[in-house]
């Protein structure tokens, strides 16, 4: 029963830049439809663990995985894996905004036209995409213009409405709200909360009263091993491990 | 010595001061004004406009006109640009975004020397070895394939000699080549790393990440490139003076002589024997200068934007 | 249909790549063309008497070119040394004094401009200055010429070094209470001495394969000289002679200083290189 519901299964993963080893063994059940946090201190690898989902890391040199990333049945880590499809499968949203230098329909539009997708059903779905991001009311008479010409908070929703138009299994989000003021982050978290209806979400994350509020399942991570995962009522209310006890209370270095 | 220290100071302060008013102010504004002072004679005789667009160069005559120069000048250019451009760019890609870290570095090195090399000796190779494959091989076969079609099968027509638009402009691209895949390439190492991913995150191929973000992304620096390297083109001399022929004719085919306006200079200053045929030459080169400032300016101000943009 | 359009997309994402790689083997392909025929030519013509002797008279197989290698270094030492301070001092001052002006700003840039001008116009410039006054083609016209050409390059390059010098480094020398002008000497110069070494490598390397600028300056002759008033041979401007003349005992030996000089350039070009990429390996380890 539990096994449905798993959508990603990280198996003893242990990775390497050149001879450095950034994860190790790395054991990590992500469910269908929940949000699971990464948190942690800086250097413990969080980041490092969710760029191997989606393989962000093959495109530089010297970069060494170990160990199985189970995912639609398939192991990911392996040679033969098509990247492309992957990636458009697991879709992922940056700390810092990243528009393209072109109109805000094209932005969301561009994951959809590498597909194929055309006419009127690409409109459709652009609008389908900034709806659900919450974002159409304020952009639908600007379509055209410019995707620099919005805000910090604007520019982070265009990019989730980017990465959920192409309807990817999984999003995952890299400390999204960093660069953002607070009310931009109250926005973008609401989103999260509404998209785990939709999609499965990994979402690394500074900030431990964000995981709270918006995680189902948080997994502790410390100097590139994961010390803990579970619930996330149950890690922030009676962690098993002092370590995590320490983190979360604050009484950390 | 501790008592002289804020002398000292201040003495230094204006003496590089100087120096540095010099060399960015002093010495243009020098080189502007002493090239328009020698030009006095033929700016009086011939004016702006019958310099630019009288077609007669003719020391005997005395009647100098610099329309054979400037479209010698602006036609080997322009196609060195035309085939160095779609290069340089595909070297910047192949060194930014494809090639594995230990070939990159000789690339980079080999299109660096290609740079180094003095421009005479590139001369020198177009003269003696190239022009004589131009004109046995490259060129009568241009002349079969494309002969027979309209339009483009004039151009080239005539004798094949290998001393010719045709050749010059190869070279030149050649030589340009290093200048162009450089500054692109610098201006594809400015583009952050996180845009490349989150089009690769939406399952992008490499290919259309250059195409869509990279490219875009540097536009202005690609252009600012480009810029350059015409100001580069423009200016060349030594392996143009062996390869164009020196014939004051506008070309009407890529396979006829021609002269440019620095072959002209490196001609004839040695031969000018009267006033007003030295003050034609300086003309000339205050053109010259003029020209190739502007667009330096241009290409300058292109790239100082992305920069401006990206550094942060 | 999805998948085929996948397929279209990859194809053309290895096709682009393909050609990006076929635009580096053409690049390649001139250089070693070039330097292929450079060094076969080169070495084959080189000779005791290219180094011990003088011109000889045309079309006789015999004579060597001692007088534009002696001239060729008269003029690119003079030209250097005048062309080194005036760069340096206008780069400190660019580097250290001028780096929140909006008007120096301007002037460096304009600096970088004058980088690319043709090098030709030096040599009208000078042509003008110190040959139409003298009456005569003068070594020190060509010297100067060179100059020129030179103090914008060794200008921009140490701009770049000293900038990249940290500026905590100098704030804490003005914490010990020193004065500008000697942060500049002992702190600022000290750190930057390697790259300011390159630049000045780079600058010369530069200038020593100039021909037009001495084309109508400096011009040439058949014999030693050392007399700066004088014309002076250059090795570039005697190779453009050469090569443009009909004798092959001429072209020979324009092939044996083409060698010479260019590996000269290219070896001062990969020490240039090789100190920028120490430079930066001693930078990281600070």
């Amino acid at each position: 029963m539990q096994e449905r519901n798993i959508e990603i299964e990280v198996r003893n993963l242990n990775f390497y830049y050149g001879k450095e080893k950034a994860l190790k063994n790395i054991n990590l059940k992500v469910f269908k439809k929940k949000v699971t946090a990464l948190i942690g201190p800086s250097g413990c690898g969080k980041t490092t663990l969710l760029r191997c989902l989606n393989r962000m890391h093959d495109l530089y040199v010297g970069n060494k995985y170990e160990g199985e990333i189970i995912f639609e049945g398939k192991n990911i880590l392996d040679k033969n894996i098509d990247l492309i499809d992957l990636r458009s499968k697991i879709g992922m949203v940056f700390q810092k905004p990243t528009p393209f230098p072109m109109s805000i329909f094209d932005n969301v539009a561009y994951g959809l036209k590498l597909k194929g997708v055309k006419g009127t059903e690409l409109k459709d779905r652009v609008e389908k995409a900034l709806k659900d991001a919450a974002l159409w009311d304020e952009v639908k008479d600007r379509l055209k213009e410019s995707a620099f010409s919005l805000s910090g908070g604007q520019q982070q929703r265009l990019c989730i409405a980017r990465a959920i138009a192409v309807e990817p299994k999984v999003i995952l989000f890299d400390e999204p709200t960093s660069a953002l003021d607070p009310i931009s982050t109250a926005k973008i978290e609401d989103l999260i909360v509404q998209l785990k209806l939709k999609v499965t979400i990994v979402i690394v994350t500074h900030n431990m009263q964000q995981a709270a509020r918006i995680s189902d399942y948080t997994a502790f991570m410390y100097l590139g091993e994961l010390i803990e995962v579970g619930p996330t009522e149950k890690i922030f209310t009676n962690p098993e491990k002092k370590l995590t006890e320490d983190y979360i209370t604050g009484r950390f270095g | 010595m501790f008592q002289k220290s804020p002398y000292i100071e201040t003495f230094t302060r204006y003496f590089l001061g100087f120096w540095a008013v010099f060399t960015g102010f002093i010495f243009p504004l020098i080189i502007f004004l002493i090239l328009f002072y020698e030009s006095r004679l033929a700016i009086q005789k011939f004016g702006f406009l019958q310099f630019l667009t009288s077609t007669s160069w003719d020391p005997v005559r005395e009647s100098f006109g610099a329309l054979p120069m400037i479209a010698g000048t602006l036609i080997s250019t322009f196609i060195a640009i035309i085939i160095a451009a779609p290069i340089s760019i595909g070297i910047a890609i192949f060194i930014t975004e494809l090639a594995p870290s230990w070939l990159k570095g000789f690339v980079i090195t080999c299109v660096e020397l290609l740079a180094a090399i003095p421009s005479i000796i590139y001369g020198m190779w177009g003269f003696l070895i190239l022009a004589e494959v131009m004109r046995n091989k490259v060129e009568p076969f241009l002349q079969t394939v494309l002969g027979p079609i309209p339009l483009i099968g004039k151009l080239f027509s005539g004798v094949p000699t290998g001393v010719d638009v045709l050749t010059t402009s190869l070279v030149l691209s050649i030589m340009i080549i290093p200048f162009m895949a450089s500054v692109v390439k610098d201006a594809f190492n400015l583009v952050p790393s996180v845009m490349k991913e989150s089009a690769y995150g939406l399952g992008a191929t490499k290919w259309e990440v250059i195409k869509d973000v990279v490219i875009p992304y540097t536009a202005s620096g690609i252009a600012g490139g480009l810029i350059l390297s015409t100001g580069r083109a423009l200016g060349e001399t030594m392996a143009v003076a062996f390869l164009a022929g020196n014939v004051p004719q506008i070309p009407k085919s890529l396979l006829e002589p021609f002269t440019t306006i620095t072959v002209a200079l490196a001609n004839q200053f040695t031969e000018a024997d009267t006033p007003l045929y030295l003050s034609s030459l300086f003309y000339l080169s205050l053109f010259l200068f003029i020209i190739s400032f502007i667009i330096l300016i241009l290409a300058k101000l292109m790239v100082l934007r992305l920069e401006k943009r990206w550094k942060k | 249909m999805e998948k085929i359009r996948l397929l279209k997309r990859k194809f053309l994402n290895k096709l682009m790549l393909f050609l990006s790689l076929l635009a580096a083997l053409y690049g390649l392909f001139w250089l070693f063309w070039i330097l292929g025929v450079l060094f076969f030519n080169g070495f084959k013509h080189l000779s005791i008497e290219l180094f011990t002797q003088d011109a000889g008279p045309p079309g006789l197989n015999i004579g060597g070119l001692r007088h534009a290698f002696v001239g060729h270094l008269i003029i690119t030492i003079l030209s250097t040394i005048i062309g080194i301070p005036i760069g340096l001092f206008a780069g400190i001052y660019y580097a250290e004094y001028g780096r929140n002006s909006k008007f120096f700003y301007v002037l460096k840039n304009i600096t970088d401009v004058m980088v690319s001008t043709p090098s030709i116009i030096m040599g009208a410039v000078m042509y003008a200055l110190l040959v139409i006054p003298l009456k005569h083609f003068n070594a020190l016209a060509g010297a100067l010429a060179l100059a020129m050409l030179m103090v914008p390059v060794i200008c921009v390059t140490t701009y770049e070094m000293l900038i990249l010098v940290p500026f905590t480094l100098r704030e804490a020398a003005y914490a010990l209470g020193a004065y500008k002008w000697q942060i500049i000497k002992d702190i600022v110069l000290r750190s930057a001495k390697v790259g300011i070494l390159t630049g000045i490598i780079l600058g010369v390397a530069r200038i020593s394969g100039e021909t037009a600028p001495l084309l109508f300056t400096a011009f040439s002759n058949n014999y030693l000289s050392f007399d700066i008033f004088k014309p002076m041979a250059s090795l570039t401007v005697t190779i453009f002679n050469y090569t443009m003349s009909p004798y092959e005992y001429w072209h020979n030996q324009a092939w044996a200083a083409s060698f010479c000089l260019t590996f000269f350039i290219l070896i001062l070009s990969l020490i240039a290189k090789f100190l920028i990429h120490y430079g930066n390996i001693f930078k990281n380890k600070r």
